[in-house]
């Protein structure tokens, strides 16, 4: 699997979205703190964070005895640069152009 | 450890298919921090208690912006590997205001690539923890994001994303 591969497969699953969506509404938390949002065990939610963190989406730094989760966004950024602007850029720019040109003319 | 803490910090992590000392020089010799993202000029005196400037392009100036736009003080330098430093940035009367926040780069090599990692803690400055966090790639508004995705397109294909 290559990184873009990783980023799609952590993606691809509603826990670990919940769990970025989280880290993205409070940042910096400990497994504990994020385990009480989900139904599910203290291993299941391990090894979501697992999935988020080898896709480089989730990084833990520790401070004092704890360990904290943190989101990176940077991998989605790549995708977005990789994939998204691609496909999106001319269409995005027109409708900008478009939008200028209607309120100039309002 | 207070709540505040971790909600202030924001960590950016990515992995760099270069040396360490190449992203080293990315990131703290001005001639190469000219060459991606925003292009401004950035003096990094290599020593603790050193100063950091980052200074405005001709655009910018054009805008209004002040001379330095981000300036600092280095507290830890021991290149190839970690710098850290205070950081605040001067892009309005606003975010001047807000107390200094504390960045820390971090290099490791292995395999071929660097993975850089850099925690920026942002505590009592909401505006500048705002204007980092931001998605926006056009004008004023990118943040770290998309400041480390272009110099990793910069240091592994030469491009950047504004060339």
């Amino acid at each position: 699997m290559n990184d873009d591969d990783r980023v799609f497969k952590a993606l691809a699953d509603p826990t670990r979205r919940f769990l970025l969506d989280e880290l993205f509404a409070r940042d910096g938390r400990t497994l504990s703190e994020l385990e009480s949002e989900l139904e599910m065990t203290r291993f299941g939610v391990m090894k979501h964070l697992r999935v988020l963190e080898d896709a480089g989406l989730v990084v833990t730094r520790k401070q004092g005895r704890e360990k904290l989760h943190f989101l990176n966004p940077v991998p989605i950024r790549l995708i977005h640069n990789r994939w998204i602007d691609k496909y999106t850029e001319r269409r995005v720019s027109a409708l900008l152009e478009l939008k200028d040109e209607l309120e100039e003319m309002a | 450890m207070t709540m505040t803490q971790t909600k202030t910090t924001q960590v950016y992590e990515v992995y760099i298919k270069a040396s360490a000392q190449k992203v080293w020089d990315a990131i703290t010799d001005p001639e190469w921090t000219q060459k991606y993202a925003y292009q401004s000029r950035q003096e990094v005196e290599p020593r603790a208690g050193g100063t950091f400037k980052a200074f405005a392009t001709d655009e910018m100036r054009g805008f209004g912006l002040p001379e330095v736009i981000i300036d600092g003080e280095v507290i830890e330098y021991d290149p190839p590997r970690r710098l850290v430093q205070t950081w605040n940035s001067h892009f309005s009367d606003e975010l001047s205001a807000e107390p200094p926040t504390r960045l820390t780069y971090e290099l490791s090599e292995s395999g071929g690539f660097t993975r850089l990692t850099l925690v920026h803690e942002l505590e009592g400055a909401p505006l500048h923890a705002e204007m980092v966090a931001s998605q926006w790639t056009e004008g004023a508004g990118g943040g770290w994001s998309w400041i480390l995705s272009d110099l990793k397109s910069f240091l592994e294909t030469g491009k950047t994303l504004s060339s």
